[in-house]
């Protein structure tokens, strides 16, 4: 095995992101100031965008493709941790866990993120996937005297573990049927049959979990609710982004010829994501479990685009990814600004008069809900309109329609929040947290939900330019 | 039409499974039917290697083992790696070492970290 097949340079950015965060990890207990670790992985964060846009390339065979399609799962990837860093000490040095290792296991789940969505080898997409399991399992619980943290820490690794086993065996019979773990390959050897038919559907259960699929649904609003908020912010996008990287890449490319088998069993579960979601979205009176329930509803959306398993549905797919990582990092963000100890400021009913005590940030919530909602002026109609329009130009108008619907059903839970702002009289004062760092976090998400609401035409371009 | 052909195939799986499950279901139902009864109380006492049992099973213990445990399983893949590795040194050359120097290297990070927050210390 020679050195020539090791194309390092591909590599660079897992490579980067892994020595910073080992650093992270061993020198915790050596520096005091733990703010330097803040300030190392927000710098850390913007090299390794910079070193995946100059190392593109094929590496380990064929093994890793660091593609255009990668980098732009990448640039999502980054994104959701740059923004999820910014408003992260406000929380944990309240909590008590702002250290290094904090930040290495946030590291080390965007290693395993791009691992996902750059493999384009069966055996290293599901070494990825356990990358940012593992991690994002211990992050959960990472504020170890939240016994909500631990519950929802301990349900997501293992409900997760079982996930995993799933995909595990599900690739086990596909190499058995096809011979082979290439993505590329397994296009160029599938037959469609009912033991790989059963194979599609275990990796469909496994992927389907990770991004919250009903009816793989049940840890999500228990792990968001007990999570730290930024890790919420963090995990609700990124390892959603993670997870929906490694479906387009397995299904549209590895498992393209068998679209027409696979599409029957995905629609089915894309329309009862959605609607389960945006229902149990309407009862709740906890904000996070009202956006983890949300979270389940926009995945559902999301699963369209792929069940449309056209160039343009990815590329719309793509597009929403990046948009939701604005909208809903701003919306955590937001109740990060409002969160006390024991609970305070989590109820929906803590939002009560918001805008009268305090316009600025009342507006910037407003901003969100309306983006979540698909509301025009903002980023998320955009996403919204092109995911629904490749799903009819694919020939489901009827799945369009059934979206739509299930937005309209999803407008309940967000105007609701606004109405509390700003209809109401509040019924206690929560101060918002004063943080330089989740000020930006939040100015930077409104200005993305602004711009790419008012002017899509360049993101647009760069999307389609990112779909193989 | 070549869907009912490979079902075809797999019904002899099918059949086979749901033999194994009425033979194991009837045995199980067949005892409780057939067999004799005559309970007392020293037979429904729990069985522990022939001596009176001294307590329940089930104690909590420490946290700790679990963690020796996680790194005795890290340490273990590792010298399970080597082994291979040194049988076939020869022929694999320049690249096999490099690639087992890199291995190792991140297996000592992990090393040093448990070193430092003192997971080797019983106390």
């Amino acid at each position: 095995m020679p050195f020539s097949l090791l194309n390092f340079k591909a590599l660079a950015p897992e490579i980067f992101l892994v020595l910073v965060a080992s650093f992270m990890v061993l020198f915790d207990r050596a520096i005091r100031a733990k703010d330097f670790f803040f300030w190392t992985a927000l710098l850390g964060t913007l090299v390794a965008w910079w070193l995946c846009r100059t190392s593109l390339g094929i590496s380990f065979g064929e093994s890793y493709t660091a593609d255009h399609y990668g980098f732009f799962l990448k640039t999502i990837f980054l994104l959701s941790l740059f923004l999820s860093i910014l408003i992260s000490p406000v929380y944990a040095r309240r909590r008590g866990f702002h250290f290094g290792e904090y930040y290495g296991l946030l590291y080390f789940a965007v290693c395993g993120m791009m691992l996902m969505a750059s493999g384009t080898d069966l055996l290293l997409i599901y070494i990825g996937l356990e990358l940012m399991s593992l991690s994002i399992y211990v992050l959960v619980a990472v504020d170890w005297r939240d016994p909500r943290g631990l519950e929802g820490g301990l349900k997501y690794f293992l409900l997760g573990s079982l996930a995993s086993a799933f995909l595990i065996l599900g690739l086990a019979i596909i190499y058995g049927r096809t011979g082979t773990l290439f993505l590329a390959r397994i296009h160029q050897h599938l037959s469609v049959d009912p033991a790989v038919l059963a194979g599609i559907a275990f990796f469909l259960v496994a992927l389907g979990f990770k991004v919250a699929m009903v009816p793989f649904h049940m840890w999500a609003p228990d792990a968001y609710e007990g999570a730290p908020t930024p890790v919420t912010a963090f995990m609700s996008v990124a390892a959603k982004a993670a997870g929906f990287a490694a479906l387009g890449r397995i299904f549209l490319l590895a498992f393209a010829s068998a679209h027409p088998m696979w599409i029957k069993l995905l629609v089915p579960f894309a329309v009862l994501t959605m609607f389960v979601g945006n229902i149990l979205a309407v009862v709740q009176t906890n904000i996070k479990r009202m956006l983890a329930y949300s979270s389940v509803a926009h995945a559902g959306y999301i699963l369209l685009g792929i069940a449309a398993g056209t160039r343009e549905g990815l590329s719309a797919v793509l597009l929403y990814l990046f948009i939701y990582a604005f909208m809903n990092i701003g919306a955590f963000g937001i109740v990060t600004l409002l969160q006390r100890e024991g609970g305070v400021g989590e109820s929906i009913y803590d939002y009560q008069g918001l805008a009268r005590l305090y316009p600025f940030p009342a507006l910037l919530m407003l901003l969100f809900m309306f983006s979540l909602t698909g509301i025009p002026p903002t980023a998320g109609f955009m996403g919204k309109f092109y995911l629904f329009r490749s799903v009819v130009h694919a020939g489901h108008p009827w799945l369009a329609v059934l979206a739509v619907l299930a937005s309209v059903i999803a407008a309940y839970p967000y105007l609701r929040i606004v109405m509390f702002m700003y209809m109401r009289e509040p019924e206690r004062e929560i101060q918002p947290a004063s943080s330089l760092s989740l000020w930006a976090a939040l100015g930077i998400s409104a200005l993305g939900v602004l711009v790419i609401g008012l002017y899509p035409g360049s993101l647009l371009h760069a999307v389609m330019g990112s779909v193989f | 039409m070549g869907e009912t052909v490979l079902a075809a195939k797999y019904l002899p799986i099918l059949i086979l499974a749901i033999l194994v499950f009425i033979i194991g279901l009837s045995m199980t139902i067949a005892n409780q039917i057939l067999a004799i009864r005559r309970p007392y109380s020293e037979k429904l006492v729990r069985y522990e290697c022939g001596l009176p049992p001294s307590g329940e099973p089930r104690h909590p213990f420490s946290v700790k083992f679990y963690a020796i445990a996680i790194l005795f399983v890290v340490f273990d893949v590792e010298a399970v790696f080597l082994y291979p590795w040194a049988v076939s040194f020869g022929h694999l050359g320049a690249f096999a070492y490099v690639e087992m120097i890199v291995f190792i290297a991140l297996l000592l990070v992990a090393y040093v970290y448990a070193w430092i927050r003192g997971a080797f210390q019983w106390e």
